[in-house]
């Protein structure tokens, strides 16, 4: 490949990262026609291309800085017009390195849950349609983070609850997926609309949608709390944080396993948002201690009452779910705390930064161990057909992969040293204690509680004698296992350089969040 | 006085459209609490660009010196007019397959998943 | 090697390979443990049966503990909460609007009272 070529997919990689994953999703049912194998290379060599191009885009905003690129102008850079009058007319594309981290979260697990799916869902029909919705749910994903422009914002928050709710509703199963899928969707469809009724707000308030002319213009009058409290709840209720977390373990339990999965990434792409409005939007204009500390409250209750309503589940994924509810409240603690001192210099140096670090850090690693345990209990049910943790036991014996990926996910997931969820949570405790030491006990019970908890999953699945019952049950089919052991491999790196990751990925994103200026800078030029 | 009056009328649908959402337990009076609840925000984009005496947004031949209506909004409504849309026809599709797999549409009965 | 510094927090630090090495040493102290042991067990003889008070050993199905037996003293110890909260989850969809909805005035009045 020539030079040039590579510069233009440079140049081009916003646009392609949202074009690459709509074409392959159109073309997918008409594929899918040809044959079954044709197709899965097809949907598998989209999301390739579409991960290829994220981790390059993002290898370039990490290496060279913020990247703007603007839909139909003359450069890919001209964000403001001659004639527009300094206003940023046209839908641009912001890619800072928080955005960045969230496409490299979002391509790797992508890539390994669509290696994954290949496998896992070869015994059911309609798949054209299946990886149809998939490519745009990733569509919808990587918009949402790339996106400089609210309304575009709220345009792939739509593209990923419709594709999303699709996708949770696929197998039927007598009624409930439809259920869950139901509940998933109405309450995402009202947040959606209180999001563009703030968006509305914000429009008639500064006659613009681009984030960073907002933020430069940005007042915080009492019309703009408002919109902060509409975009900041939906978002909120939409990344699942207690106690409007009531959708999250139907929808995350009924959907399949590999959608699940992703359904996690999704979660953070609204926990994305949440942290954009937060800091790029508003930055310092609001008042960072009252909406600080209600982010803290809200992370407090999602992370007690997720592990708490866990313990006691019967269902694996449901389970799960409600320990996908207790992590994201680590991520709210981390970052709310980074908020609740932003403006005061010398506490953001002292423990403000390394708590955001750890909220951030923990994104990526939540994406990675939670992903993998979903999968692997997707592979158990593959093989047994049940997701009642009464029904199993001694599968141990024949899954062994299964298993040793099932033991690196919830000793990732409990904080155990060496694997990656220690270390984020090290560092939110080690940061949160300086704050405010009560916040950092109840993190360390509620991570007692998360392992205790996975003690009884881990023995229930894999422990004790072969049961009669499944006396012939074999490994998982090896594309499950090389899904699953991609973000096995991550957890484990990620666990034993956690500094080298910090310092290339995580503190770069940290400081563009809180960064207002740069971020603003970055499209309207010097300022 | 007169330029009020779109944002009383929002204020009002919105309140119809959450209370039908929160008080019927029909699916189908949920969905349509939910539409009125969309034409509610459709208006208020819409009222936002108004301008008293505006003539509509084309550039082509229109005359010089009048005053235009802002253009953005009506863009930014059209597209949330089809995502409405495509919401509705997604949540009437899960109406019709709970109809044949529950018999029935009540939010009471639908709940099967809980705890 | 920058790639092998420690992560610092600022009161703190964590290496894991630090600590990697400490679970390599421990590893290797307990194996030379291990190879000091009894050398006379033999697999497969009626030394590995398990000696239940001469009592028939029941069948290995039979001896697993299910997923529904464990933590019955924790759950039964905080009845108080769970009494509480796991009728929240009520599968109810209005009540989980209502929910949201809810959130959504305090935070706003929270906020708009505050700043």
């Amino acid at each position: 490949m020539s030079q040039d070529v590579i510069n233009v997919i440079i140049a081009q990689s916003p646009a392609l990262l949202i074009a690459i994953p709509l074409v392959f999703a159109f073309f997918c049912p008409f594929i899918g026609k040809i044959s079954n194998t044709v197709r899965n290379i097809w949907v598998a060599a989209g999301m390739a291309l579409t991960s290829a191009i994220a981790l390059i885009l993002a290898w370039d905003v990490y290496a060279f800085g913020t990247r703007i690129y603007v839909f139909g102008a003359q450069a890919a850079n001209l964000a403001l017009p001659m004639d527009s009058g300094g206003i940023p007319v046209r839908i641009i594309f912001t890619v800072d390195p928080m955005s960045a981290l969230m496409q490299i979260i979002a391509a790797i697990t992508g890539l390994a849950i669509i290696l994954y799916s290949i496998s896992s869902e070869q015994r059911h029909s309609g798949l054209s349609s299946f990886y149809t919705l998939y490519l745009l749910m990733i569509t919808g994903i990587m918009g949402m983070v790339s996106t400089g422009d609210l309304f575009n914002f709220f345009v792939f928050l739509e593209i990923l609850s419709i594709a999303s709710a699709g996708l949770i509703a696929y197998r039927v199963d007598k009624g409930l997926a439809v259920e869950a899928a139901l509940k998933y969707f109405v309450l995402s469809t009202i947040g959606a609309l209180a999001i563009l009724f703030a968006i509305g707000i914000y429009y008639g308030e500064y006659n613009a949608l681009n984030i960073a002319m907002i933020a430069s213009r940005m007042q915080f009058t009492v019309l703009d709390q408002v919109a902060l409290v509409l975009i900041m709840a939906a978002l909120a209720m939409k990344c699942g944080s207690v106690p409007m977390h009531f959708w999250t373990p139907d929808a995350y339990s009924m959907a399949p396993s590999s959608i699940t999965a992703m359904l996690v990434v999704a979660s953070q792409a609204s926990l994305y948002g949440i942290f954009r409005v937060l800091f790029t939007l508003y930055n310092v204009t609001l008042n960072t201690a009252t909406v600080g500390w209600i982010i803290i409250v809200l992370g407090v209750l999602s992370m007690v009452v997720g592990v708490t309503m866990a313990i006691p589940q019967k269902n694996v994924k449901r389970l799960m779910a409600y320990h996908a509810i207790s992590q994201t409240g680590y991520m709210l603690l981390g970052v709310g705390v980074g908020l609740a001192v932003l403006g005061n210099q010398p506490l953001m140096d002292s423990f403000g930064y390394v708590a955001m670090e750890g909220g951030i850090f923990h994104i990526i690693n939540h994406a990675m161990y939670k992903g993998l345990l979903f999968l692997t209990a997707g592979a158990v049910f593959f093989r047994i057909g049940t997701y009642n943790l009464n029904k199993m036991g001694g599968l141990g014996h024949s899954m062994k992969w299964t298993m040793v990926f099932f033991i690196i996910g919830a000793l990732a997931i409990a904080g155990i040293p060496p694997f990656n969820g220690f270390a984020s949570k090290w560092m939110i405790y080690e940061s949160v204690y300086v704050f405010n030491p009560i916040l950092a006990v109840i993190a360390m019970v509620v991570s007692i509680l998360t392992l205790a908890s996975f003690v009884k999953v881990f023995h229930s699945i894999f422990m004790g004698p072969k049961l009669p019952e499944h006396a012939d049950v074999k490994e998982a089919p090896l594309s499950m296992l090389i899904g699953m052991g991609i973000l096995a491999v991550i957890v484990i790196l990620f666990g034993i350089f956690p500094e080298a990751v910090v310092n290339t990925l995580i503190a770069p994103a940290a400081h563009a969040l809180t960064n207002q200026g740069a971020y603003i800078s970055a499209v309207l030029g010097g300022a | 006085m007169f330029f009020n009056i779109p944002y009383i009328a929002v204020v009002v649908l919105a309140l119809i459209g959450l209370a039908t959402v929160l008080f019927k337990r029909n699916l189908i009076k949920i969905f349509l609490g939910i539409v009125i609840l969309e034409s509610a925000v459709n208006l208020f984009l819409i009222a936002l660009g108004y301008r008293e005496g505006g003539i509509a947004p084309i550039y082509t031949n229109a005359p010089a010196g009048e005053e235009m209506v802002f253009s953005t909004v009506q863009a930014l409504t059209l597209t949330s007019i089809v995502i409405g849309v495509a919401t509705t026809a997604v949540m009437l599709t899960f109406a019709m397959v709970l109809w044949k797999k529950y018999g029935s549409i009540e939010t009471n009965k639908i709940r099967r998943l809980k705890e | 090697m920058e790639i092998f510094s420690s992560l610092l927090s600022g009161s703190g630090a964590w290496n894991p390979l630090a600590w990697l090495l400490a679970f390599v040493v421990a590893a290797v102290i307990a194996y030379l443990i291990w190879a000091r042991g009894e050398r006379s067990y033999k697999k497969g003889t009626e030394q590995t049966a398990p000696f239940i008070s001469g009592n028939k050993e029941p069948p290995k199905g039979d001896l697993h503990v299910r997923a529904g037996n464990l933590y019955w003293g924790y759950t039964d110890a905080l009845k108080g909460y769970y009494e509480r909260i796991v009728p929240l989850h009520s599968g109810d969809m209005n009540d989980y609007v209502l929910w949201y909805l809810g959130i959504t005035a305090l935070i706003m009045v929270i906020v708009v009272v505050f700043s």
